[in-house]
């Protein structure tokens, strides 16, 4: 064997602890090790010659890499290692960074004899390993989206556009999501439905856009380029080929219940299209809130509708669908209003959320527009904005930043100043957070305008006769402050929407503590989930507003695009494998199988390895009570030999 | 059901009344509290500095010596609610603080005992709708506010007694005795606590503040279960603030369950009030014309 | 003068550490004493924060603090703020002031304040 060792300094990272120079001079005389360098950027440009120059001159076979985490630049020091000769596969890496010297950095003795036992330990595995060369799968290029919010329309858009099929489910009947519940949008304050109704009718008339709503992901097997998808389509006891969408059952139907659409600010009738510009614009009967569905009386709507499209004996549908990608936009939900008891939310009525005012003010709302507050229907007088309402409270609520509440708080109140002239609007904020274009000045706006701002929390909120009075203060004048007000708004935490923590489960994606989808790295990989193949895209990664929005669909498209370029995705070939001989098929490699990629061969009664699914992680090979199932370039003896190069 | 019993200092001086009705009340309901053999004052305010146990010692003994009779620990006060409940948990949760005081006291005492409040009892054992159903004087139509105050409901986490931004077991009561709830907004606002013993009339404001939020939402009496708040809402409404009959009493939970129950005026103990109850209560049936109140 | 040595000595009779409040002034929104106080709470705890505890222990607020937790219940960082009001007034107290003096006390609260307020009240005040 003939192997190259190759230090990183990593200017000082590494440098400034491990004493480079010796750890060469040690590591130079161990068995098999032709050659030992170092220098001072490995991964730059002159250090990637050193390695392929010195391949050349020593004649070798394999390659160490001290430097830095694998997670870093294994794949780049894997391809040197290709372009100068060495099979990929025969590159290590020994990670004397991020295991080393910062963690040791007190102890630069120590640091240096463990770099070496690192090393040491990295050329005894270097010298098991085989060549190897990557699997090859194929793609199906065609792309299921979940969630037809902005997010997920968006990135339909954009993938259909580029000639992919797109399967795009909607759990609601409707699609549009919570920006179809807005009234104005910021910093422009343009009309929410008239930017996006563009975008709604363009995906339910796209050609190459399948839209799935009233519908749910239930499984989803397979790995990237190969999923296969089963999803719910729940009955909506209206045939929609029949329906025209005249809205004769919508009229007649007796049975009135809160909608959801308007937050519980209006009743709808049990057969419903949610909003006027709904698309599709189909009805579907909500089963608990039909009388017809719950008591067998009643049928109103059965004898109302002209084409016999009322079918109430349908039933939910089962689809499958072969993907190859997956996005993943599920959006968000608001902070439960039973969890701010200091504020009456979900107590009094004139105590609403963000969206319930953007109901009020929106022309097809409750109100048509007018601001009347939930109560009595007066206009208010004086309105009371609240920031921050679970945001930024590790306590009661969650210590993340919501984002956009700075910026549509600031939009309720010009928009309530603009339709109440004589109106107060008060804003109690703990800090302004308008980083974006035209948001500092959208704010700066308000105030010009009227809206007095109060640099602080609110402690209670409570009613008083007619009024509600607020407990607040304003730290900037050092003052304790009590408004009595007509109505508040609380803008209220963004949580990820209800059913994303069974959708992680269901895609076995990880979410951050607060179930929010995670992205693969926070900085350079936003869009991309740590499952091949699957992407997310908006507030269901974390809170943010329609432009970030926008954008991060657009990324995960460009994504799956990239994806779908070639026919074939390559896969890492160290993963286990079996000696049928041994195999006794007892199938505790299947149990112990995070990732499906174990079976059983029934007929022969042999556990198999899915290539294409393992992940490489080892576990199985561990679990094999006989040692029939081998982790490629992790055996059994490089294992020990390591183990005996680190305490030897 | 049988409890052992904590009265506290209060209950044995000024606050008479609260225990004799509550006592009387309890015999009544099937409730048997017995008394600790040596009980001694909980501090009646919890330490609120960690680098001194001290504090911790007498009410740590009086658990370690009700955790020898029983499981669970009842208390009338608030305050000796508060203080004892809060001590068990250091005693239960905090190893160095538990070893320092058992160190003192010469005991294991490990917190496991249950302090609870008589509300409670009749709320979670005897259940508010038995309590409807031993009612013999309904107290029908009389407009009663509950009075929280701190102690019952903060730390919540610590106390786990009710919501403390909603609570409503004094509203069940009451409704339990035929009571109009009279709800109000500073149910749940201090009264100014022991600041009440700094000079001047300042230290009244939070009191006059309760007192007037109860009575202009139409309450004729105002319910509590600490001494302390009684005497300060009670107090507050001294000279002009509680003359022209716009005085509104404050009066003991359990006063007004002994009433309810039909029990003899002499358990009751209304002594001393700026606010006397006994007009109200008479007017209203609930006493005989002849009290002394 | 900005000291965090100050800050370190309350830190150990209170057990709370100040650094991470962020002044959104919730705590002073929700005190019931708070219009008698000079410094409303989350002042005092910001002078705590940057160590200037003399003009912390000069002030009314100490005294009129009632330890009722309604600030701490709601704080979004979970400081305990009576804690820390307790670790002002013990600082004073610790070196032999007292704030009330029991002989003083008006006649009628003698006779008529109950024993927990004055056992109470002589704890926080002596």
């Amino acid at each position: 064997m003939r192997t190259g060792v190759f230090v990183c300094w990593c200017g000082l990272n590494i440098g400034g602890v491990v004493d480079v120079p010796r750890v060469v001079q040690e590591i130079s005389g161990y068995p098999g090790v032709a050659r030992a360098v170092d220098y001072r950027y490995m991964c730059s440009d002159p250090g990637q010659q050193l390695i392929k120059d010195t391949i050349r001159e020593e004649r070798l076979d394999s390659v160490v890499i001290a430097a830095c985490s694998p997670g870093m630049h294994e794949a780049t020091f894997q391809t040197v290692a290709e372009s100068g000769g060495v099979n990929p596969y025969r590159c290590e890496i020994a990670n004397i960074r991020e295991q080393c010297s910062w963690p040791h950095q007190n102890e630069p003795g120590k640091a240096t004899r463990k770099a070496v036992e690192l090393i040491r330990a990295a050329v005894e595995k270097v010298r098991g390993d085989e060549a190897l060369s990557a699997l090859s799968i194929p793609v199906t290029r065609r792309a299921l989206v979940i969630g037809a919010g902005i997010a997920g329309m968006q990135a339909a858009l954009d993938i259909a556009e580029a000639g992919h099929e797109v399967v795009l489910v909607e759990r609601l009947p409707h699609i549009g999501g919570h920006m179809a519940q807005l009234s104005e949008t910021f910093p422009t304050l343009d009309c929410s439905q008239c930017i996006l109704t563009p975008k709604t009718s363009e995906v339910g008339r796209h050609p190459r856009i399948r839209l799935v709503t009233n519908s749910e992901v239930e499984s989803v097997s397979g790995y990237v380029g190969n999923f296969t998808v089963r999803i719910r389509r729940r009955a909506t006891y209206v045939n929609w080929d029949l329906c025209t969408g005249c809205g004769l059952c919508t009229e007649k139907c007796p049975s009135k219940t809160p909608s959801a659409f308007e937050r519980g600010l209006a009743k709808e009738p049990a057969v419903t299209i949610a909003f006027p510009q709904a698309v599709p614009h189909k009805p579907v009967i909500r089963a608990e809130a039909c009388r017809h569905l719950t008591s067998g009386k009643c049928g109103v709507c059965e004898k109302a509708c002209p084409v016999g499209a009322i079918d109430f004996e349908q039933q939910d549908l089962l689809l499958e669908e072969k993907v190859g990608a997956i996005v993943v936009a599920t959006g968000y939900d608001l902070h439960p209003k039973a969890k701010v008891g200091e504020y009456g939310y979900g107590v009094y009525p004139d105590v609403i959320d963000g969206l319930e005012f953007e109901r009020l003010n929106s022309a097809s709302g409750p109100t048509q527009g007018e601001i009347r507050r939930p109560s009595d229907g007066k206009v208010p007088k004086e309105v009371v904005f609240i920031q921050c309402v679970g945001s930024r409270d590790q306590e009661n609520g969650y210590p993340y930043c919501s984002k956009i509440c700075c910026m549509y708080t600031a939009k309720h109140a010009r928009l309530y100043k603009h339709k109440v002239p004589d109106g107060q609007p008060y804003v109690f904020y703990m800090d302004i957070r308008a980083g974006g274009k035209g948001y500092e000045e959208f704010v700066q706006e308000a105030t010009d305008e009227g809206v007095l701002y109060l640099r602080g929390r609110v402690a209670r909120v409570f009613q008083d006769g007619d009024r509600l009075v607020v407990f607040g203060v304003d730290t900037l004048s050092g003052k304790k402050v009590e408004i009595h007000a007509d109505m508040v708004v609380l803008a209220t935490a963004i949580v990820p929407a209800s059913g994303a923590k069974e959708l992680a489960r269901t895609l076995k994606l990880a979410t951050d503590r607060y179930g929010f989808f995670s992205e693969a790295h926070p900085k350079l990989r936003p869009v991309e989930s740590l499952t091949r193949g699957i992407y997310i895209a908006g507030c269901a990664q974390a809170p943010k507003d329609i432009p970030d929005t926008v954008t991060q669909a657009g990324s995960a498209a460009a994504k799956v695009l990239a994806l779908f370029s070639a026919e074939r995705l390559s896969h890492s070939p160290t993963v286990a494998a079996v000696d049928e001989e041994l195999c006794s098929g007892c199938g505790v490699c299947v149990e112990a199988c995070a990732y499906d990629a174990r079976t059983l061969d029934v007929r022969r009664r042999v556990a198999v390895v899915n290539d294409v699914l393992c992940e490489g992680c080892g576990t199985c090979a561990v679990a094999c009570p006989n040692g029939a199932t081998r982790q490629k370039n992790m055996a059994r003896s490089q294992v020990l030999s390591m183990i005996d190069a680190v305490v030897g | 059901m049988g409890y052992s019993y904590f009265p506290g200092c209060t209950l044995r001086a000024k606050a008479r009344g609260f225990e004799s009705s509550a006592l009387a009340s309890a015999r009544v309901l099937g409730i048997h509290l017995e008394e600790l053999a040596n009980w001694q004052c909980c501090g009646a305010t919890f330490p609120l500095q960690v680098d001194n146990s001290f504090p911790l010692v007498s009410p740590a003994r009086t658990l370690a010596s009700a955790r020898r009779m029983g499981e669970r620990l009842v208390t009338l006060c608030s305050a000796c609610y508060n203080v004892l409940k809060r001590t068990n948990h250091v005693m239960r949760t905090d190893a160095d603080r538990r070893d320092k005081v058992n160190a003192f006291i010469e005991e294991d005492y490990r917190g496991d005992l249950e302090v609870v409040h008589f509300l409670e009892v009749l709320r979670d054992d005897l259940g508010f709708d038995a309590l409807a159903r031993s009612v013999k004087v309904p107290l029908s139509g009389l407009a009663a506010a509950p009075y929280y105050g701190c102690l019952l409901l903060r730390p919540a986490d610590e106390l786990a007694f009710d919501d403390p931004e909603a609570p409503h077991i004094l509203e069940d009561f009451l409704s339990a005795l035929g009571c109009r709830v009279v709800d109000h907004p500073y149910k749940i606002e201090c009264c100014g606590s022991y600041v009440a013993l700094e000079p001047g009339e300042l230290a009244s404001g939070p009191s006059r503040m309760v007192v007037e939020s109860a009575r202009a939402r139409g309450a004729r009496v105002i319910v509590t279960s600490c001494p302390l708040c009684q005497y300060n809402l009670d107090v507050s409404q001294q000279g002009a603030h509680g003359r022209n009959g716009a005085g509104v009493p404050v009066i003991y939970f359990t006063q007004l369950l002994a009433i309810a129950l039909g029990l003899p005026e002499d358990v009751l103990g209304f002594e001393g009030h700026v606010i006397s109850p006994g007009p109200l209560l008479r007017s209203i049936g609930a006493m005989g014309s002849e009290a002394t109140a | 003068m900005v000291s965090s040595e100050n800050r370190r000595k309350l830190l150990d009779i209170s057990g709370e550490d100040v650094t991470s409040c962020y002044q959104c002034g919730k705590c002073s929104a929700g005190c019931a004493m708070a219009a008698m106080m000079d410094l409303l709470p989350h002042q005092v705890i910001r002078l705590v924060q940057l160590g200037q505890v003399e003009e912390a222990l000069a002030s009314r607020t100490i005294w009129l603090c009632a330890s009722c937790l309604a600030c701490s219940a709601r704080c979004p960082r979970g400081v305990s703020l009576p804690n820390v009001m307790e670790s002002l007034r013990v600082t004073l107290l610790r070196l032999g002031g007292r704030h009330l003096d029991p002989v003083r006390l008006p006649a009628d609260v003698l006779e008529n304040a109950p024993e927990q307020a004055l056992v109470a009240g002589l704890r926080k005040y002596t």
